[in-house]
């Protein structure tokens, strides 16, 4: 049984002109032990999908699912009581910008046991105990001192530290990063990924790793989960994703990268994200790719093999593609 | 000559209060950079934050005043220069700022953000502002009927395409780019470095570009100048520098940098601790207590930037390989 497994999950906003669709029938499941990485571009739904797993959207927000179990247990039907027991113990999250997630008028101690004392069971010594262990354990020097400190006392890696600290307070089965090292410097981000895969491999919890860099991904991730304009367009084991690339969206954004880049200029990706009022009939991508054809224009493609196109690229070329005159 | 900036031993100092009674410390922001720029050429500049790129950023553009060495721009000497003289150099150097979002003023329409450099800087009338601001919103990629809109109606890519066409208002020959396209996602950071390097050819324009993603600055740079904590620790050619990395930090930032390649094998160099506060640099070598081959000479003398495999790098354990030895 998978740890989490969600089946077209659909979260809509409530906003002044009609209902914005962030996340449009998107499944996700994440098995004990896996690291998933979720990637895609800003406004692409994948901080919203994982928010709606936490219960964290706001009231405007409509969430809907066929599948929203962890554990075998309905998120979605139980008692809110029974889920904030789960929430915070054995689903945490780990959120972006450290800085703004944590709470200036505490200090870090006192943010880290909350969540002791909420879930656990552990008097005031154990859980002063618990929260020296934390922050030694994601390396932060000189403990005992630094639970008296404040957010603003410490640096950005140090600060996401804590966070780290705060979500692997009660030893979750499934972690959620969401861009955990966005905000920070490369040196710092090599060492906070390299010790969330540590934990991770430790102590065989579950990771979902939300990014937008194709570098986090292909250093940590196993499986990939590739999001566009709300919808899931292609998964596939990392080693797959980035060799062979199916649908024409993850092989734009890869050959973006300038790392992949061939000559001076970059194979850019025309156009920008849909919007609310910009939404194409057809499939999401189709005003900005390069194969799209009247058909991608006007009818919403099937999922094959994992992957959400008409022509899906096998090898780097589309499948039962008319040909590149039909596609202009 | 095409050299537009030529500068040596660039400081910067300010004096940073710590309290009615305490003397006021200094911070070295930017400790002894030399270096020139040439026109259709790209310096780089890299590091993590704190290390100094944006105060170099703000001396080239006359921002402020350097505290110790000499910046020459366009053949005149700005340090000791008259007011005069700053007025008729600050329009061949321009700005490009990090955050799009907040560059650009959001009650006024994009046509007179544009045409506000002209209002200012020259004489020129209505109506060949309203011409060139149309012309140089066409060379940017943005179209005709976005003269009169508002900021909050453009995506960032936009924005920041917005931004570039308003520092290139004035003609400039220098144009710094800091940080440019690190708040764009990455099918729009593809879109807006192949703009800059068509504007490059166009315009003839040398660039200073600050970043600290080394993916983008391999891409774009001919000149790469890494720093740390207001020290430039190694310059030269962008091949020699990362073909050929000599400066343990150099070498550490490049192996942090995640590669978009599963398939890469991983040796990190992880380097240890933070940056230390600029207020109380180490002694000798600033970047010593993070360093991983550290040795005698490290924590008292300050290493001097000297020539070594085509590049220039200021580290005791490359430049004085004989004491290396021994103390091994």
């Amino acid at each position: 049984m998978a740890l989490l497994d969600i089946k077209n999950l659909t979260v809509e906003f409530k906003t002044a002109s009609g209902w914005f669709r962030a996340v449009d029938n998107v499944s996700v499941t994440v098995d004990k032990g896996e690291v998933l990485a979720i990637v895609g571009e800003s406004g692409s739904g994948k901080s919203v999908s994982m928010l709606a797993v936490m219960g964290l959207l706001p009231w405007t927000a409509k969430v809907t699912a066929d599948r929203m179990q962890f554990e075998g247990q309905d998120l979605l039907s139980m008692s809110s009581k029974a889920r904030r027991k789960i929430i915070g113990k054995d689903i945490a999250m780990i959120f972006q910008e450290p800085m703004s997630s944590l709470n200036p008028c505490f200090t870090v101690g006192f943010q880290i046991t909350e969540a002791l004392k909420a879930h656990l069971d552990m008097d005031r010594q154990a859980r002063r105990r618990r929260a020296v262990e934390l922050l030694t354990l994601v390396g932060i020097p000189a403990p005992e001192q630094r639970l008296s400190s404040f957010p603003h006392q410490l640096s950005g890696g140090m600060n996401q530290r804590v966070m780290i600290a705060m979500a692997i307070a009660c030893s979750p089965k499934l972690l959620i990063a969401d861009e955990p090292t966005t905000a920070l410097d490369v040196t710092i981000q090599a060492q906070i990924l390299e010790l969330l895969v540590k934990l991770q491999k430790e102590t065989g919890m579950g990771l979902v790793l939300i990014t937008h860099s194709m570098g986090v991904v292909a250093e940590t991730a196993e499986r990939v989960s590739v999001q566009y304009a709300g919808q899931k367009v292609e998964e596939q084991p990392v080693t797959g994703l980035f060799n062979d690339p199916h649908h024409p969206y993850t092989a734009a954004l890869l050959s973006a990268l300038p790392e992949r880049a061939k000559g001076r200029k970059l194979p850019s990706i025309p156009g920008v994200v849909p919007g609310q009022f910009d939404r194409p009939n057809g499939c999401l991508f189709a005003p900005r790719c390069q194969l799209a054809t009247d058909l991608c224009r006007n009818s919403v493609p099937m999922r094959v093999a994992g992957t959400l196109c008409h022509y899906p690229l096998r090898n780097g070329k589309p499948d039962s593609h008319p040909g590149k005159e039909q596609a202009a | 000559m095409s050299i537009v900036v030529t500068a040596k031993n660039l400081a910067r100092y300010y004096a940073v209060s710590r309290g009615t009674f305490a003397r006021p410390a200094t911070l070295k922001a930017l400790d002894g950079a030399s270096f020139t720029l040439e026109r259709g050429k790209t310096l780089a500049v890299v590091g993590e934050s704190g290390c100094g790129k944006s105060t170099l950023a703000r001396l080239v553009t006359m921002i402020e005043v350097p505290t110790a060495g000499s910046l020459n721009i366009g053949g005149e000497e700005i340090v000791g220069a008259s007011s005069a003289t700053l007025r008729a150099l600050r329009p061949k150097v321009q700005i490009v700022f990090q955050n799009p979002y907040g560059s650009l003023n959001p009650r006024q329409k994009i046509g007179n953000a544009l045409e506000e450099p002209l209002l200012v800087n020259s004489r020129v009338s209505a109506a060949e502002r309203t011409d060139r601001a149309r012309a140089m919103m066409e060379s940017v990629g943005l179209r005709p009927e976005h003269y009169d809109r508002y900021p909050h109606m453009f995506s960032g890519g936009q924005r920041q395409r917005i931004a570039i066409a308003r520092a290139l208002m004035l003609d400039p020959e220098i144009l710094v780019l800091d940080e440019p396209v690190s708040a764009l996602d990455i099918s729009i950071q593809a879109q807006v470095l192949n703009l800059l390097s068509d504007l490059q050819q166009q315009h003839n324009l040398a660039y200073l570009f600050i970043s600290h993603d080394l993916s983008v600055v391999r891409h774009i740079a001919n000149e790469v100048m890494v720093m740390y904590l207001g020290r430039v620790v190694e310059q030269g050619a962008r091949d020699s520098v990362f073909g050929n990395p000599q400066h343990p930090y150099t070498q550490a930032l490049l192996s942090a940098t995640p590669h978009p390649d599963p398939s890469r094998k991983r040796d990190r160099i992880l380097l240890h601790g933070e940056l230390p506060s600029p207020l109380k640099p180490p002694a000798g070598c600033t970047f010593h207590p993070r360093c991983p081959k550290v040795f005698g000479p490290c924590s008292t003398f300050n290493p001097t930037l000297l020539e070594h495999e085509g590049s220039l790098v200021a580290c005791h354990a490359v430049n004085e390989p004989k004491a290396d030895t021994e103390a091994a």
